[in-house]
């Protein structure tokens, strides 16, 4: 469904890999392997070289604003323009399956009208991931989505990926949380220094989340350049 | 009655007022002297060359002449407005042109329409109209731009957050830039909006004090003013247009992604001396 084809980024190998419907891919490094930036060039926010197609399109072929309702990144910090929650998102469908999303993930219904200075760092991380699947993407791409939940709220946002997982979306993750990678990854990305690699995923099986596991066709190209 | 006019005593003694601003460095330790004296040399040389070339462009009545000193106006004037950013694009033709272009629009479109529309002076390039109406419209649109230009950098900057999240929900750049493009717009209407509120009760306009001074009537003197200050509204509102739809392009780009780093943010030319 997502094809990289030597994605090239300022400070990093080449990259070509290739994510299916219905699986996820993990990516972990240390902070500043350029993580964020992987996701960020997919998502098209920052100029990189190469090529991304999504369902057999490039990304050229489609306008960037085209692009981005179907392939969503979200930030590890979200940021909001508005003064509630409720405000970002267009009222109808959307808004509807926002509501109905944010309550999946544990939060009160009158959360998405109370002003968002009055919400805490979880709720409000919560509230922009139900607000980046309002519109149903194609490809989500989530950047630390539980890195300032507790435990409780961390399953819940995890079982909503495995959902979007299980629904033929395609999912990239970054995380620090290796258990969290163990528990969705179909295929990691494994960023270093100089030692980007990629690895199947190494998780006990009965973690795995059902589904098709493909051969990751993920390779490194164009080290050293 | 005409006024008597100034020589050289009378301009020597306006300029013993610039002691007061002495005395009040020195007494406060301000450390100004220097910079008051500087200004001050600046301001009667450039006016006074002003005054020399005006008097050239008007005895020669060339078309040619008049067209030249307005060219010189606006880059002088562009130059102004790039000079007074806090953020530069790090291009600098980049700045410099849009500051440039935007004011060439806004002061050729505002100036003719005066002249040709309204004044109808023989022939139509009279520099004695033209030049000093062209000159008040650049003051005028050069604060509006520049004013225009700095908030779009300085909140774009502040704001990337909120762009970005906008953008990677699909929005263009033009409605991801929507409210920090308005924010703008309105700080850029606020000193021409101002003026024409307190126009005449706060402060009689310069050209309007100049024209009863040199023996015009009053009457006559107001109905000029007004014909300005819509003038100077009209071609604010074009070149803070111009300017603020410009700079939303410059700090973004076809793919509809945000572009700060074209900004060079460290220069503060601002703390400039006068």
């Amino acid at each position: 469904m997502l094809r990289i084809d030597r994605l090239t980024i300022p400070g990093l190998p080449a990259l070509s890999f290739e994510v299916a419907a219905g699986e996820c891919l993990c990516i972990e490094g240390p902070s500043g392997s350029g993580k964020t930036r992987i996701l960020r060039a997919i998502a098209d926010l920052d100029p990189a070289g190469g090529q991304v197609f999504l369902e057999g399109a490039e990304r050229a072929e489609l306008s960037a604003t085209e692009w981005r309702r179907r392939v969503r990144y979200v930030a590890a910090e979200p940021a909001w323009w508005a003064d509630n929650a409720r405000q970002h998102v267009k009222s109808g469908i959307g808004g509807s399956r926002f509501e109905r999303t944010s309550v999946s993930l544990g939060l009160a219904h009158g959360l998405l009208d109370l002003p968002l200075t009055q919400l805490s760092t979880g709720e409000r991380l919560r509230l922009s991931v139900a607000r980046a699947l309002s519109d149903e993407p194609r490809v989500i791409l989530f950047d630390e989505p539980t890195g300032a939940l507790d435990a409780q709220a961390t399953a819940l946002t995890e079982e909503l990926i495995r959902f979007q997982i299980l629904t033929g979306r395609a999912v990239v993750l970054v995380s620090h949380d290796v258990a969290q990678v163990g528990r969705l990854a179909h295929h990691r990305l494994l960023l270093g220094a100089a030692t980007t690699s990629t690895a199947p995923a190494s998780a006990d099986p009965a973690h795995r989340i059902t589904g098709a596991v493909s051969a990751l066709r993920a390779k490194l190209s164009g080290q050293g350049q | 009655m005409n006024a008597p006019t100034l020589n050289l005593a009378d301009l020597g003694l306006a300029s013993l007022l610039l002691l007061i601003n002495v005395i009040l460095s020195w007494s406060f330790r301000l450390h100004l002297e220097r910079s008051i004296g500087l200004a001050a040399m600046r301001m009667v040389v450039q006016l006074g060359a002003v005054g020399l070339i005006l008097k050239l462009v008007f005895e020669q009545a060339s078309g040619a002449l008049t067209a030249a000193l307005a060219m010189v106006m606006v880059a002088a004037a562009g130059w102004e407005v790039m000079s007074s950013q806090q953020h530069r694009f790090a291009k600098r033709w980049l700045h410099w042109g849009l500051g440039t272009t935007t004011l060439l629009i806004a002061g050729t479109a505002g100036t003719l329409y005066a002249a040709l529309a309204i004044i109808g002076p023989e022939p139509w390039w009279t520099p004695q109209v033209l030049l000093p109406i062209l000159g008040m419209v650049l003051g005028n649109t050069l604060t509006g731009v520049s004013l225009v230009l700095d908030t779009l950098t300085e909140t774009a900057k502040r704001e990337r957050g909120a762009i970005e999240a906008k953008l990677a929900l699909g929005l263009s750049r033009f409605d991801a830039m929507h409210e920090v493009l308005a924010r703008a717009l309105r700080i850029g209407l606020m000193p021409v909006m101002n003026s024409m509120a307190v126009a005449g009760i706060v402060w009689l306009p310069g050209m309007m004090t100049g024209q009863i001074l040199s023996g015009t009537d009053p009457m006559e003197a107001a109905k000029y003013q007004i014909m300005i200050m819509f003038v100077l509204s009209g071609a604010t509102a074009l070149g803070i247009v111009i300017a603020g739809i410009g700079g939303v392009w410059m700090l973004t780009d076809r793919r509809h992604r945000l572009r700060l780093e074209r900004l060079n943010g460290l220069t503060h030319p601002s703390n400039r001396p006068v």
